[in-house]
């Protein structure tokens, strides 16, 4: 029976994780986005926390590592299960800041390609560690099947060379998810994710990136000479497979873009309680009853972007309640992403706009979201990128055709 | 020029360009759309209900009939019940096979071919809303089904769709709202084999038109009602015998029950960029003296009334978006230039990727609101939010239907310049349907 409320078994844990961002990473907010690099300690705290409420509450995470799959049997029955429960936890806590979630120890993407495509070994051996994620190269963003970092197999070991920017967390993390290429004549097909331990040798921290926004999360830089990484820490399949080589690594997009929408719609959230409540001392409300054009044009503004806030919002948990019942989602993650990145930039812009120099100074935290909204429409597929997966989808072209 | 006079005008202007046109005969329709055109210049001057039967009470009702609600589940669920997904599928095969057939000269006619809205009265639709007890089909409240339902019609065509669900929204507002007179003596007639044709009309001309402020007002008279002002765009008014009309009373907004044959009711041809199928025509009241047992409904039932009229419409923009997501796909894919299929370039497809995430948006958030809706939970946010996206997003998809087959689009070769103009109507309209 269709019906588009949160579930009701899991209002305990959003509840919790919106004390958690109001009560820990509200009050911290302004200050890691003024010490850039400086590691929030509070949130060592905080993690442990939180992996006893993961441990404890079903399944139901608040982090990225609770979206992967489902390993209860298909009964055919309506399933609202971690997927949603993470994303909905994730919509809390970045409502109450983006990058303090991004910082979050053992919560990375890395922990999600984990949780997506690891055996139950590396399952049980990467447990409780922190991944980061390495995908991008200084000359390799959104084509990522072009990546130039090898792999090469040498007795039990695989030996890689390169160059990867854009590790969140990277500084910080215990493992890395590093995308390499074990023969770059073939193309995406031969395209693995190794799991590099921090401290193997000739494993560099290269810098920290200075950003617009998320300056709470650390951005690092790696250089790989001959890191020999062993052969057990390959995620998936070895077998170069040209037939669906790539799958396997794309598949974790699947898992994470719902999460990376839900960060999008916390953050927009976020900014449209703070404007609704300024804007309301300067006299100006909303009238759901009325249309738009009846009313003040502030009012209307407000409507219009509570309108795609909520379609991006509803769109988020589509993806992940699709992940949940076993559905294929690809479009509907793309879908999700591409809607919730460019409302959350659009939303967070017209905020300051509305409210001026309310919304400029760094009085309010609205130019910060801003800054950090900015992010969401780029990483984990550009909103380009996920407009050119939803059309190839729909019109049914290959990336060869639909350029 | 009187106002009788220009409508008058129309009329013969319409008829000039209809003559000409080479599809009216292709498909035979030429009796029809001349049936069309002679209601549509002689309303300038109809008294309405002529046709209007005599509703009679078969049976006495102690108390209102009221459908239940439906247990809530506590999960989030897109998943519709296997009825609704039969339902869903019977209303969509009626859409593909007839309404889309029959659309394009419907809209040249501003009429409905009557074969056609005999048969979506058959498909019994309106008796899900009526109560058993009253001899409908309900029981439960199903205004998701509506929804569905109304979504699943205007992929066919939108107009055809408002013209076959209109007496619909009178029997849903008579089954929601009406006291125990009222149901017995209207809602029998609704559920049986012959059902009235009746419309709900809400909206006026006027800029700016506020459903809770009408300028058609109702004043209270020898215990009675008397009423008056004009509605606009009232859905195949020539041959409606019911109009639930709404008017201030006592400085708030209600709901009349008023048969086509009182005294008073004047109809005007009213066609417009769209819903043309609908055959539109603007209702005058002029002293029209109802009993106490017109007034239908309380204030709040008002609101409800103005909410679940406003999803229906977001419910219908649905149907018609996907008929455009539908049609975009198949044309950039075979439409070659510059060598290639048009949808190798990314200023079309992102077009289309667009109009597909919008459209998920808006039907996501219509669902959200309806199941709120159906449940009795508050829904007033979450239909101003549905609204607003068929307001904005279901237009766009509108227009840039039309841009996708460039010149093309703006010829009536392709159906999307009518899709374009019935869009424009969900973003505002009041009223005539109702979910």
């Amino acid at each position: 029976m269709i019906s588009l409320e949160t579930p009701r078994k899991f209002t305990g844990l959003v509840a919790q994780a919106h004390q958690v961002a109001a009560q820990m990473f509200r009050p911290i907010s302004r200050k890691y986005d003024r010490a850039e690099h400086a590691e929030p300690k509070e949130l060592l705290m905080l993690a442990s926390l939180l992996d006893g409420v993961n441990a404890g509450g079903g399944g139901g995470g608040a982090g990225a590592a609770g979206a992967g799959r489902e390993r209860t049997s298909d009964t055919g029955e309506n399933r609202n299960g971690s997927n949603l429960s993470t994303v909905l936890g994730i919509i809390e806590l970045c409502w109450g800041d983006v990058g303090l979630l991004l910082g979050m120890p053992r919560q990375g993407l890395g922990n999600s390609a984990i949780a997506a495509v690891a055996n139950d070994e590396q399952l049980a051996r990467f447990k409780g560690r922190w991944a980061a994620m390495a995908i991008t190269e200084p000359g390799t963003g959104s084509d990522s099947a072009n990546i130039r970092t090898t792999a090469r197999l040498d007795g039990d070991h695989y030996v890689l060379n390169g160059e990867k920017i854009y590790v969140t967390s990277g500084a910080r993390a215990d493992l890395v998810v590093v995308w390499a290429t074990l023969d770059r004549n073939v193309g995406r097909a031969a395209i693995k994710s190794f799991v590099v331990e921090k401290g193997t040798p000739g494993f560099e921290l290269a810098r920290l990136e200075h950003k617009l926004g998320i300056r709470a999360s650390d951005t690092a830089a790696f250089v790989l000479k001959d890191v020999r990484v062993p052969k057990e820490n390959l995620l998936g399949t070895p077998e170069v497979n040209v037939e669906k080589g790539f799958a396997g690594v794309m598949q974790t997009f699947d898992n994470t873009r719902p999460l990376v929408a839900g960060m999008a719609v916390g953050l927009t959230r976020a900014c449209l309680e703070r404007t609704r409540d300024l804007l309301k001392g300067a006299g100006v409300e909303i009238d759901y009853s009325k249309p738009a054009r009846l009313q003040h044009a502030a009012a209307a503004e407000m409507l219009r972007m509570e309108a795609d806030y909520e379609a991006a919002r509803l769109l988020t948990l589509q993806a992940a309640w699709m992940a949940d019942n076993r559905q294929p989602n690809s479009l509907q993650a793309s879908m999700a992403k591409a809607k919730a990145g460019r409302t959350c930039v659009d939303v967070a812009l017209k905020c300051v706009e509305l409210c001026g120099v309310a919304g400029y100074s760094e009085d309010e935290l609205l130019e910060k979201w801003a800054r950090d909204a900015k992010i969401l429409d780029i990483f984990e597929g550009t909103q380009q990128i996920q407009l050119l997966i939803i059309a190839r989808r729909l019109l049914g072209k290959s990336s060869a055709e639909l350029k | 020029m009187s106002f009788a006079e220009s409508a008058m005008g129309f009329g013969l202007k319409a008829l000039n360009r209809l003559a000409g046109s080479s599809t009216v005969d292709k498909l035979g329709l030429r009796k029809l759309a001349e049936r069309g055109l002679y209601h549509s210049t002689r309303a300038g001057f109809a008294v309405a209900g002529k046709a209007g039967r005599s509703f009679k009470a078969a049976q006495k009702l102690l108390k209102p009939a009221r459908l239940p609600r439906a247990a809530d589940a506590g999960l989030f669920d897109l998943n519709p019940t296997s009825e609704q997904e039969m339902l869903r599928d019977a209303a969509r095969s009626f859409a593909h096979e007839k309404l889309r057939v029959a659309a394009s000269a419907a809209d040249s006619a501003c009429a409905a071919p009557a074969t056609l809205l005999q048969e979506s009265a058959a498909l019994g639709f309106t008796a899900l809303c009526i109560p058993e007890d009253l001899g409908g089909a309900g029981s439960e409240r199903s205004a998701v089904t509506n929804v569905l339902i109304a979504s699943a019609l205007a992929e066919g065509d939108l107009s055809l769709a408002v013209a076959c669900l209109a007496p619909s929204a009178v029997a849903t507002a008579l089954a929601l709202w009406g006291n125990e007179t009222q149901q017995a003596q209207y809602l029998p007639a609704f559920a049986g084999d012959n059902p009235p044709v009746a419309a709900l009309a809400v909206h006026e001309a006027q800029p700016l038109f506020d459903a809770f402020a009408l300028t058609t007002v109702a004043i209270r008279s020898d215990g009675g009602y008397v009423l008056n002002g004009a509605k606009s765009l009232v859905p195949r008014a020539a041959d409606c015998e019911l109009f639930v009309v709404a008017a201030m009373l006592d400085g708030a907004p209600r709901l009349f029950l008023i048969e086509s044959k009182t005294k008073g009711l004047t109809l005007q041809a009213e066609p417009a960029m769209g819903l043309r199928a609908a055959a539109t025509a603007r209702l005058t009241l002029s002293n029209v003296k109802l009993e106490a047992e017109a007034l239908l409904g309380s204030a709040e039932d008002y609101a409800e009334c103005i909410a679940l009229s406003r999803l229906a419409w977001c419910a219908l923009a649905i149907g018609c978006g996907q008929a455009v997501l539908d049609h975009v796909i198949p044309y950039a894919n075979e439409r070659i230039a510059f060598g290639e299929p048009i949808s190798h370039r990314q200023a079309v497809a992102f077009m289309i990727a667009d109009i597909a995430v919008e459209l998920d948006g808006l039907r996501l958030a219509t669902w959200r609101a309806v199941a709120k809706a159906e449940r009795g939970e508050d829904f007033v946010r979450e239909t101003a939010i549905a609204r607003q996206l068929a307001t904005d997003k279901a237009m766009k998809i509108g227009n840039d239907g039309v841009q996708v087959l460039g010149g093309h689009g703006f010829t009536k070769e392709y159906p999307v310049e009518r899709w374009y103009r019935d869009l424009r109507a969900c973003g505002f309209m009041e009223g005539v349907v109702l979910v």
